[in-house]
């Protein structure tokens, strides 16, 4: 390259470096964006656990607290038809409900009616009676007197109180209102037009209702459409007639419901649309209290100067209220879609402003077995019988696990036969859970006839699956062991067993130990082999045995998440918060162990 | 007495025995040790097996075995007409008869219920009462034979440390036994499914409806046995998973052990562990309360229709369920990688990021294959979280949106609840479960394999 024009160079260099410059840069760039997808991949794994975490504490904390309702119980020996012997056993047995129904009852003596007395007793739980038994059975001389006694709130009113069943707005209009009643029928008016914001809000929810039902009657348009030609070209092709029927008549239903919402999406329009003064309220709809004068008034109609309602609560005058002393509260979510009525919102509000109604610490939470009344269900029963598995569990997969490591680390020969048993136990590791669940089941229940449901069996099981975990982190201890130790051992005349079982086991028992609670906070999350061995089961009971019937944390999670109830959503959590803390402590004990004892040679 | 009580008392006198053992061999020689073959605590621990061993063999063996052997006794007394009966009334029958022994009844026990139940009553008595007495006398006959065996001369260290050893290699082969239990419970109960249903329809059906009609007119209760569906769906949420998972997985570990300073990297790794450690009937729940109806939104909210037990939502969570794993066994296999091949590619003036994609990736593939091909063994083998947040019908479709079952699901659903093991419908859990154990375990032998092939080459 000897014959380069002499102006040639400079420029051929200066390009030269611009674009190994760009190069560079472009190369330095690609490094970056290299760098931040590794740090998008470590955030988002992290904003996922903080997601997981966030949603589970969120939805799990208002189970720990419950709302209670002080009653004041009259403990009438008459209606709890104690006789004159009263021992532990007809005190224990007595009718307590009828009691707690009549200090219902005497609250609101205005209730009358089945369904709504019915309603009424449904404001407490249905285990309300266990308190008031309890509170006799502590000191049985209270009997004939009235007691206040706490008893827990149902969970639909729990759920309720704890703001998760709809949003709730108070406003406080200028201007003062006027019943014209006390009871049964009210009419409320205002001199300002302060109803307005209520007809205008109603308008909008119903523009709103209206465009849902259109867009499910154009879904169903076209649903219709392709239906029809299918039908015709079914028809034509020469389908079974039995068939074509079928189709005829899903048509035709699919017809008449279209029509119905369209009818219904006119009507709408129009409400939403009309000018007219005054607007029904329906279920459907939010619900309005206006709260006047000490009484509670359901809105069921309203115009712009004036509602007419029913005062749910009775109102102490129909004098007028001056502007500030009354207020218009809605219940956003709409009472047909709601499981706590509006009479039910009265009740309640009436107790709560009489400061009857408390948000306590849930501590049955903690002390009772399953239920399938969410306020009553509680995580104890869980506990026990997690805590009789894993005792078995640790009974059998410990001294199994640490014997076969040793013997594979320590003692055998190096053939086929040990070989087998490495490569067996690695499989093992990997093996599902479930297939030890189908083991559990084929082996355990069928062949050797164990009971069904048992601790015992589901230790058995999850035994089995730590095993490998176990023999594979005791081996690992044991290896760390410097040979030094063993050949000092032997230098002064101990046997091998002795070697062993005198220095090297000593000191990788951190080791393994730290391997041993690492599978047992495994086997405390585990829950698909337990399924297979019938620890699913609904058991009211805290287990207290090996034999007896009994269910575990991670299935009561399984189940309670199964449940329809809306409260068991956030028993769900908690109880995942609580095995979460168990696992949390059992990892931060492995933690501390391999940190204070484990020796690094 | 109860075994548990049972062997409780004996290991109770297997104390006392090494107490009496090892008092013997003192006074044997008069407290003069030199003479003794063996320390003092050898001949205790040789009064203590003798005197435990034998009487924990029978307790065990009979408490496994007894309860079948007094079934079938009740059985073969039962009076003919009830002996006639076919098996699944049989079983009822047997079913009613445990009830009325353990006093959990119901309604009034029917007369050949209350005599067969009385009967078996019996039968446990006297089996509990021979059992005490088989075990005592062992224990106490194995304690007074061991106290005439001790002499000086007896080489009790020896035989200890061989019982030991026998305990060792027992020890060892439970895992051999296990994996042993597992195909041969799985094969004979799948073999009784496949007398039922031809293995070809097994495998190649395109219809999964295991429930069976009761009444010939019932709907969707065809007792179709076609498991391609359960496979595809399987399938389906392992890939939604493995997307999730590896590429996630995987740029963390090499941002983790390439990029991050000890500080990142001492909070990152125990957070991803964190992950690793949370049971995963959690993630099921999170799965089937949050992400299915976020998904199922924003499927809405863009015109898509989502399923609330969408593929998706069950495959992300499960691929979430799986970073710390795929991260973890890839951060092992990057960290392998030599420093000189590292060092090389910096010299000749590559980046960092050059150096992972041509040097250091290339260098640790096999083991980051092996990695992958693991976790997808675990994806298939999870099962709280495909049980809470995916479907329980048959969908053969390759739609993420769509609700499709898996293989554990299946086995779940076959499994809780009322089982008959005369009818395919359970015993199709197992067939089922017989091909995730084979599929799992190939999974892993390959998997191993090949990280073991690509350790050879650098160490």
């Amino acid at each position: 390259m000897t014959d380069i024009a002499p102006a040639a160079p400079e420029r051929r260099e200066l390009k030269k470096r611009s674009t190994s410059d760009a190069n560079v840069r472009k190369r330095y760039r690609k490094e970056r964006r290299f760098r931040f997808y590794g740090i998008a991949a470590v955030s988002s794994a992290i904003a996922m656990l903080a997601v997981l975490m966030i949603t589970i504490i969120g939805s799990g904390y208002p189970a720990f607290l419950q709302h209670e309702l002080a009653l004041e119980v009259n403990i009438d020996p008459v209606t709890l038809e104690l006789g004159e012997v009263r021992d532990t056993d007809s005190l224990g047995k007595a009718p307590y409900l009828r009691v707690v129904r009549e200090s219902l009852k005497a609250e609101f003596p205005e209730v009358t009616g089945r369904t709504a007395r019915r309603t009424l007793n449904g404001l407490v739980s249905s285990g309300a009676d266990f308190a008031v038994r309890d509170a006799v059975l502590s000191d049985p001389s209270i009997v004939g007197t009235t007691q206040t006694i706490w008893v827990k709130t149902s969970d639909d009113i729990d759920t309720f109180l704890k703001g998760q069943m709809t949003e709730i707005n108070r406003w406080m209009p200028d201007g003062g209102a006027t019943p014209n009643g006390t009871t049964g029928e009210v009419r409320v008016s205002v001199a300002s037009k302060a109803f307005a914001s209520i007809i205008a809000d109603v308008k909008r929810r119903l523009t709103t209702l209206a465009d849902a039902k259109d867009e499910r009657a154009s879904a169903l348009k076209q649903i219709l459409a392709t239906q029809r030609t299918d039908l015709s070209q079914m028809r034509a092709g020469g389908a079974s007639e039995d068939t074509a029927q079928r189709l005829a008549d899903s048509i035709a239903s699919s017809e008449a419901e279209m029509q119905g919402l369209i009818a219904e999406v006119a009507d709408l329009r129009k409400r939403a649309n009309a000018q007219e003064s005054s607007e029904p309220l329906t279920t459907k709809l939010p619900s309005y209290l206006i709260r006047i004068n000490g009484g509670l008034v359901k809105v069921e109609e309203v115009s712009a100067g004036e509602i007419k309602g029913q005062a749910l609560l009775p109102l102490s005058s129909d004098a007028a209220a001056t502007g500030g002393t009354w207020e218009i509260v809605s219940y956003v979510t709409p009472e047909a879609d709601r499981r706590v009525k509006d009479i039910e919102i009265a009740w309640i509000s009436k107790l709560q402003e009489e400061g009857r109604i408390e948000n306590t610490f849930n501590w049955s939470f903690f002390q009772t077995g399953d239920s399938r009344e969410p306020e009553q269900a509680g995580i104890l029963g869980a506990v026990v019988g997690s805590f009789f598995t894993l005792i078995v569990t640790l009974l059998i997969s410990f001294p199994i696990g640490v014997l076969a490591a040793t013997y594979l680390e320590e003692f055998a020969p190096k053939n086929r036969w040990t070989d087998i048993i490495e490569v067996n136990i690695n499989n093992l590791a990997a093996v599902p859970s479930i297939v030890f669940g189908l083991l559990g089941l084929a082996v355990f229940l069928n062949l050797f006839g164990l009971p069904r449901s048992a601790p015992l069996v589901g230790g058995m099981v999850l035994a089995l699956m730590t095993l490998p975990t176990i023999i594979i982190a005791s081996r690992a201890a044991l290896k760390s062991v410097p040979p030094s130790i063993r050949q000092a051992a032997l230098g002064v005349g101990a046997s091998r067993l002795q070697t062993v079982t005198h220095h090297v086991l000593p000191l990788a028992m951190p080791g393994i130990l730290t391997g041993t609670i690492i599978g047992m906070a495994q086997a405390l999350g585990e829950t698909a082999p337990l399924l297979m061995i019938g620890m699913v089961a609904f058991i009211v009971d805290v287990p207290g045995g090996f034999t007896d019937p009994a269910t575990v944390m991670p299935v009561q999670i399984y189940l309670w998440a199964d449940s329809p109830e809306r409260a068991f959503v956030a028993k769900t959590s908690a109880a995942i918060m609580v095995l979460l803390a168990f696992l949390i402590i059992m990892n931060a004990l492995a933690v501390l162990l391999r940190k204070r004892f484990e020796r690094r040679w | 007495m109860s075994g548990f009580t049972l062997a409780v008392i004996v290991v109770l006198l297997a104390v006392g025995a090494y107490a009496l053992g090892r008092s013997r061999s003192v006074s044997s020689v008069s407290g003069n040790l030199r003479n003794l073959h063996s320390l003092p605590g050898y001949y205790g621990l040789y009064a203590a097996c003798w005197c435990a061993i034998p009487a924990l063999i029978i307790v065990v063996l009979w408490s496994i075995l007894s309860g079948t052997i007094v079934e079938t006794l009740v059985q073969a007394s039962l009076p003919s007409e009830i002996a006639a009966l076919p098996d699944s009334r049989m079983s009822l029958f047997m079913t009613d008869v445990r009830n009325a022994v353990s006093g959990n009844i119901v309604s009034d026990p029917s007369p050949e219920v209350q005599a067969a139940a009385d009967h078996y009553q019996s039968l446990n008595n006297i089996s509990t009462w021979a059992l005490t007495v088989l075990a005592l006398v062992a224990a106490i006959g194995g304690l007074w034979l061991a106290r005439q065996r001790i002499v000086p001369q007896l080489k009790s260290r020896e035989t200890v440390e061989r019982v030991v050893m026998i305990a060792m290699i027992t020890a060892s082969t439970i895992a051999i036994l296990t994996t042993i239990g597992i195909v041969v419970s799985l094969f004979f109960e799948a073999y009784r499914f496949f007398l039922q249903v031809p293995l070809s329809e097994f495998l190649f059906g395109l219809e999964w409806s295991p429930q069976m009609a009761i009444r010939a007119d019932q709907v969707g209760s065809s007792g179709a046995f076609g498991a391609i569906p359960v496979f595809a769906g399987t399938l389906l949420i392992t890939l939604i998973a493995m997307c999730v998972s590896v590429p996630i997985g995987l740029l963390s570990a090499i941002y983790m052990s390439e990029y991050a300073s000890p500080r990142v990297r001492s909070i990152a790794k125990p957070l991803l562990e964190i992950l690793a450690g949370i049971p995963t009937v959690v993630y099921g729940f999170f799965a089937a309360l949050t992400v299915a109806p976020f998904f199922r939104g924003l499927g809405e909210s863009v015109g898509l229709p989502v399923s609330s037990e969408s593929a998706l939502a069950a495959g992300v969570v499960m691929g979430v369920m799986i970073i710390p794993f795929v991260s973890s066994l890839s951060d092992d296999v990057i960290t392998a990688v030599p420093r000189s091949l590292r060092d090389g590619s910096y010299g000749l003036g590559a980046t960092k990021s050059e150096t992972i994609t041509k040097v250091v990736l290339p260098a640790a593939l096999p083991g980051v294959v092996g990695a992958v091909l693991l976790a997808v063994s675990r994806a298939i083998g999870e099962t709280m979280i495909v049980v809470m947040a995916a479907g329980l019908a048959s969908n053969l479709t390759a739609n993420p949106f769509e609700a499709v079952t898996t293989v554990t699901v299946q086995i779940v659903t076959l499994l809780v609840g009322d089982q008959e093991f005369d009818s395919p419908k359970t015993l199709a859990a197992f067939a089922l479960g017989l091909i995730l154990f084979f599929v799992t375990l190939a999974l892993n032998v390959i998997a191993l394999s090949v990280v073991r092939k690509y350790r050879e080459k650098y160490d």
